[in-house]
């Protein structure tokens, strides 16, 4: 019935790679689409050989996990592309850095060869922010009371309208500390349904302590994966990194 | 006057607003220089939202052909949306360019490209915005020179108030000629302050500066005359006109933003100009002689432009692209020289005729085909004589029945309602050639799922068309003669059900054709408008007839004339018509005499392959038509994208 693209189909992939880039500056304010056309024009800038998708409009075979939302900055994006001809992961970071605009910055890039798919191997975030104007004892006091509560329902904004969630049991750790005489928020959440993000927490600063910063915060995505028992967020590259030693020389199996 | 960067006191504000990464800047292909290396800062704005104006092909060429100057920079601004005005305000922050956050106040020269009239108001914004004072009158040397180009720019008496000048025609190159006149006052010390400067302006070829044009009116309202107030201004300001396009091959890298614009491919102009003649069409008689870019120049640049953007399309555009004297050749190198690339072609197919539909297929060889434009225009072939837009409804079923069995699933048909001598009869055509396409189309391709898109816009008379003296469709007009063909389509539903109508009431267009064909006066309606909210007036969302029929009688009726006056009000042939002053090279005799032959359902055929008919333009400005063929080809390339 539908018509067909004719000739052979598109060729399979043949490598996944795994990249780490970072939204920086005045690009943290692009949103998760913002990126991924950058993404995908700069892939093909950057002439990466990408495997495509089969049918009338082809689609290169890239797979986002989590994006930080717009207005945060972030130095732990992941994304995972598929290719149609192997290639040097190193070289296809320095091409893709070189092809997208200053401000994303493509820091790793790693061929899949572990177990588990990136999304398994991310389930929380590390975030710092920033909070000018804002004294750090009144922070520190406003991150006590809420770690002392159980429950701390704050209103978010869905596509459904407003509806309450609970912003306290995603926050894995929190504190407050000092730099420059800005006040600074550090803590691990976790990525759970629906999403607490950062400003979900601020809005739980604010119902636990009044705290009301007088500039808008800035926050910074630090890492993304794991949580361990200890409370610390392991890098979803690493067991990439280790099979890759393992099996240096070897062609990749897909 | 320091071009400081106002980032670090916008940046709290845009996480504030509604898509912030608009007013960021940092795209890819984004240009910035040191403001203390050169002489001559430009600031660049499309009077209309980032999305919008950041593809303008007008502003790219611009931007680039002054960045590449060594005395001279270029940044871009656009319309702020009004969330962030208001924050703007609050916080002391002025209208700033997206590429160094400079203040658009720092700048020597703020030029304004106005593809419609509805941007008016947000020129008001931007310059209320940037702290620069509304009138030309009452600026100084230290603020921008206020420059409007564009084809809107082609009768500039309306914004006459609010800019210093105005540059008729081709951009390209006297914005160098303008920037040389800038460097030298400025380097001499500023010489006779911002009088002198415009002076100087003024004596550059294609640039027309209002304030040394004094008009008068008569009692019955119309202008009795337009005169030079000092004798070193031309009588008369001609239009620029770039002859070679090979010679510049602009926008050579493409600006490709982060955020979504309305136009996700890149673009490449095969040519300039069009002598179709259709008698609405502004663009086509203000643009005129048709010049071609050759084949090997539109290779280079969709090579070049490919590499330097990474877009998965290119538009091949022009006027009438299918009109390019080697269009078939170009289209088979080019689909040849993508293939297995993922590279799609596309041209903005508006001519009706089976050669339209055979360039289509061939550019998309190796994608899908959803949907091809055509525009007939006018409903019925009555009324396509009187446009000059002369196709038979058979050729116009047969051509779009090979669309659908080409295997285009959705055809889109392109009219207007409201030209002049029409009557419901034209307008309820258009549903009997709607139904005839769906049912040939069913046969043809044997499927019923195709899909018809009628598209229908209200049509605006235009300075400098031999519709310049028509009255316009009232607004009642329009909505009564659409609402009638909607029950026409919709009574049979079998066939109604697979043609779409799409169109917008007529209020907007008659708030553009107070705006096209209006003089000096209704600069007042405008700066009321704004004064009472007036923004974004291309945007239905943010449109009010009603502020604008309240401003017009304020500021009207004192005068004795009114919104009609300007809009459903046929002119005679001596009226001294606003724009009589600016040449576009086009002879006000023949327009008329052409006006007349489109009241008696007369065509006139294209100069390109009959004799020239005495249009005007050529001998005026001293150019020809540039069209090959060319007889070269393409040569192969390393290939993009593999």
């Amino acid at each position: 019935m539908a018509r067909q693209p004719e000739g052979p189909p598109p060729p399979p992939t043949v490598q996944k790679l795994r990249l780490r880039y970072a939204k920086r500056g005045p690009l943290r304010f692009a949103s998760h689409r913002d990126l991924a056309r950058a993404l995908e024009r700069a892939l093909r800038r950057a002439r990466v050989p990408m495997a495509f998708s089969a049918g009338f409009s082809p689609h290169p075979k890239i797979s986002y996990v989590g994006a930080a939302p717009t207005g945060a900055a972030s130095e732990a994006e992941y994304v995972e592309i598929g290719l149609a001809e192997r290639r040097d992961p190193e070289e296809v970071r320095a091409a893709l850095d070189a092809s997208l605009p200053p401000g994303i910055d493509v820091l790793e890039c790693v061929e899949a060869l572990g177990p588990g798919s990136l999304a398994d191997r991310i389930d929380a975030a590390t975030w710092r922010v920033e909070l000018p104007g804002v004294a750090p004892a009144e922070l520190a006091q406003a991150v006590e009371a809420f770690l002392a509560a159980d429950v701390v329902t704050v209103e978010k904004r869905t596509k459904n309208g407003l509806r309450d969630i609970d912003a306290r049991p995603a926050v894995a750790s929190a504190s407050a500390a000092e730099e420059a005489g800005c006040a600074i928020l550090h803590m691990v959440v976790r990525q759970v349904t629906p999403a607490v993000r950062p400003d979900d927490v601020l809005a739980a600063l604010v119902a636990v302590a009044d705290l009301r910063p007088p500039s808008p915060p800035r926050a910074v995505r630090e890492a993304q994966g794991r949580l361990d028992d200890n409370g610390t967020v392991a890098d979803p590259l690493g067991p990439d990194r280790v099979a890759s030693t393992r099996c240096q020389g070897e062609p990749a199996t897909v | 006057m320091n071009g400081e960067s106002l980032y670090p006191r916008l940046e709290p504000l845009l996480a504030q607003v509604q898509k912030p990464i608009q007013y960021v800047g940092g795209e890819l292909n984004a240009q910035v220089k040191a403001w203390d290396d050169v002489a001559v800062h430009w600031a660049l704005m499309y009077p209309d939202a980032y999305e919008v104006g950041l593809p303008n092909q007008g502003l790219m060429i611009l931007y680039e052909v002054l960045n590449e100057r060594p005395d001279a920079l270029a940044e871009r601004t656009y319309a702020v949306w009004p969330d962030l005005a208001a924050l703007m305000r609050e916080h002391g922050v002025g209208q700033f360019t997206v590429d160094s956050h400079r203040a658009v106040a720092d700048f020597d020269l703020l030029g304004v490209s106005f593809a419609t009239e509805l941007g008016y108001t947000n020129l008001l914004e931007a310059l209320d915005l940037a702290g620069v004072p509304l009138h030309a009158a009452d600026r100084d040397e230290t603020h921008p020179v206020v420059v409007a180009g564009g084809h809107a720019a082609f009768n500039p008496e309306p914004i006459a108030d609010f800019v210093d000048c105005a540059v008729l025609g081709d951009g390209e190159q006297v914005v160098g000629d303008i920037t040389d006149v800038v460097a030298a006052w400025k380097e001499q010390g500023r010489p006779g302050g911002r009088l002198e400067l415009l002076g100087r302006l003024a004596r550059v070829d294609g640039v027309y500066v209002p304030r040394f044009y004094a008009v008068s009116y008569g009692p019955d309202g119309a202008i009795a005359a337009v005169t030079r107030t000092r004798d070193d201004v031309p009588a008369r300001v001609g239009k620029r006109t770039v002859m070679d396009l090979d010679e510049w091959p602009y926008p050579k890298t493409p600006l490709v933003p982060l955020a979504e614009s309305v136009h996700e491919r890149m673009s490449v102009e095969i040519f300039r100009g069009c002598t179709r003649g259709c008698r609405f069409c502004q663009a086509g008689m203000i643009t005129r002689p048709v010049r071609e870019r050759t084949i090997t120049g539109i290779g280079s640049m969709v090579d070049q432009g490919l590499r330097a953007t990474g877009y998965e399309e290119v538009g091949l555009l022009s006027l009438s692209s299918a009109d390019h004297s080697e269009i078939g050749q170009v289209a088979k190198q080019l689909a040849d020289r993508y293939e297995g690339t993922n590279t799609g072609l596309s041209l903005p197919s508006t001519r009706v005729d089976a050669f339209n539909v055979t360039l289509a297929n061939e550019l998309s060889r190796n994608g899908r085909r959803s949907g091809l434009t055509f525009a007939p225009e006018g409903g019925s072939e009555r009324i396509r004589r009187v446009i000059n837009k002369t196709v038979s409804k058979d050729d116009l079923v047969r051509t779009v029945t090979t669309a659908y069995a080409n295997g285009w699933q959705q055809v889109k048909l392109y009219f207007m309602c409201g030209l002049p001598t029409e009557t419901d009869e034209d307008v309820l055509e258009i549903a009997e050639l709607a139904v005839e396409v769906i049912r040939a189309g069913r046969e043809a391709s044997g499927r019923k799922d195709i899909r018809c898109t009628v598209s229908i816009g209200g049509f605006v008379p235009k300075p400098h068309t031999p519709f310049q003296w028509a009255g316009q469709a009232s607004a009642e007009t329009i909505d009564s003669r659409l609402r009638l063909l909607r029950q026409v389509i919709n009574a049979d539903r079998r066939v109604g059900r697979s043609i779409g109508l799409r169109y917008h009431d007529g209020k907007p267009g008659i708030v553009e054709g107070l705006l096209s064909r209006g003089d000096r006066r209704v600069g007042r309606v405008i700066e009321r408008v704004w004064r009472e909210g007036g923004r974004f007036d291309g945007w239905s969302e943010h449109f009010s007839y009603e502020r604008w029929t309240a401003a017009a009688a304020a500021e009207l009726e004192p005068l004795g004339i009114d919104l009609d006056w300007y809009t459903t009000r046929e002119r005679g042939q001596d009226e001294v018509l606003p724009w009589d002053h600016l040449d576009s090279g086009l002879d006000k005799e023949w327009l008329w005499d052409d006006w007349q032959e489109a009241l008696a359902e007369e065509e006139v055929a294209d100069c390109r392959w009959t004799p020239c008919y005495d249009c005007g333009v050529c001998p005026t400005n001293g150019t020809e038509i540039q069209i090959g063929p060319t007889g070269r080809s393409l040569l192969p390339l390393t290939v993009v994208g593999r």
